[in-house]
């Protein structure tokens, strides 16, 4: 198999190019595009990227294979692999640092801009805010967000206007803190998506549906603060 | 809260809401102008007049004309923010989107103008 990947270190070199890369598949089993990565590297230490957890619970390595976003060390090569070829890119549409490490800082902005905690100014209990289970399940499929970053980044909207549009993983934990019975700061969390790009500049491609690791649905927590925003200002 | 001064309503709800509501509108009348079309096949110049000068038609039109100004504003609006964004193009995207800004408010007013000039001349006859 063929593995191109995207080399690029900014201040060092004039552009960006891809270097390929021969790898020979086992043929007794499939092997996470993580592991050919690390094999690669083991032959060529220059080649950059984050890694940590390699089982798909810290998030750190996301990167474009063969078009498609998604975490290395959880995507087969099996199913991205065409023709026997394996193309290794960045995240779209943030600044690359080296190779296939890219500055997530904008991506964290948009994060912090959602205040993910919980608002109570109500005194705290002894022990616990205590939520129903029907209460509690309303944060399933929210809550469990690792913050890859392969949906904000497979996003057009977020391409176009990452500093103003808030993307869909800062999306996904803004509705998980609107639906959260314990949060008590609602309206005003409302007040601050009220404006044309943060919320409304989705236009539903659903690239985030698509992308997310975790099976989550972005868009569907989007189109639920678009109706807590339509409740309140209507 | 992002702050923008070229939006229709400054409000992305607002903005929202008129873009739906506008879309109904044109939906509606354009439904209004098949079906007559469908149920009248052998319509002639006299009766399509007959048909448009009534007030009901005349409202629904400029109505309609209305919701078309405010449904194009919105989408150019936002195709222009998209594209033309300083994230991409540097502080050039500023200039560039208010020569695009300009022109796209130019021609909804002509279009806003001409429209209801054409349908207004249905009940007082220029022809």
């Amino acid at each position: 198999m063929r593995v191109s990947i995207f080399r690029f270190v900014p201040g060092m070199d004039a552009k960006p190019r891809m270097q390929d890369y021969e790898f020979e598949l086992p043929r007794d089993r499939d092997l996470m595009v993580l592991d050919v990565l690390e094999q690669l590297k083991a032959h060529d230490s220059s080649i950059s990227y984050r890694r940590s957890c390699r089982e798909g619970v810290c998030g750190s390595d996301g990167m474009n294979m063969n078009g498609k976003n998604g975490l290395a060390c959880k995507t087969p090569v099996s199913e991205v692999a065409k023709r026997d070829r394996l193309e290794l890119r960045p995240l779209p549409g943030l600044p690359v640092i080296r190779d296939l490490v890219v500055d997530m800082s904008q991506f964290y902005r948009q994060y912090e801009r959602v205040e993910p905690y919980l608002n109570n100014d109500s005194p705290p209990p002894a022990q616990e805010r205590l939520q129903s289970q029907e209460e509690r399940a309303k944060l399933d499929g929210l809550y469990e967000c690792i913050l890859c970053a392969c949906c904000t980044t497979s996003c057009p909207s977020f391409w176009w206007n990452p500093d103003k549009f808030l993307g869909p993983a800062a999306l996904l934990q803004s509705y998980r803190f609107l639906a959260d019975s314990r949060d008590t700061a609602t309206e005003e969390r409302l007040a601050k998506l009220d404006d044309p790009y943060s919320v409304f500049r989705c236009r539903g491609v659903m690239n985030c549906v698509n992308s997310c690791p975790k099976d989550l649905n972005p868009t569907r927590a989007i189109n639920q603060i678009r109706t807590l925003l339509v409740k309140s200002g209507t | 809260m992002v702050v923008s001064a070229t939006s229709l309503s400054r409000s992305g709800l607002t903005d929202f809401l008129l873009q739906r509501v506008s879309a109904i509108v044109l939906g509606l009348y354009g439904l209004c102008i098949v079906g007559f079309l469908l149920a009248n096949p052998e319509v002639d110049y006299d009766a399509w007049v007959q048909y448009m000068a009534s007030p009901v038609m005349l409202l629904f039109g400029t109505l309609s004309i209305v919701s078309l100004g405010v449904h194009a504003w919105i989408g150019m609006w936002t195709i222009g923010t998209d594209y033309l964004s300083e994230h991409k193009m540097g502080r050039r995207a500023v200039f560039l989107r208010l020569i695009y800004q300009g022109l796209v408010a130019l021609s909804i007013f002509v279009y806003l103008l001409v429209g209801l000039a054409i349908l207004w001349q249905f009940p007082f006859g220029s022809a």
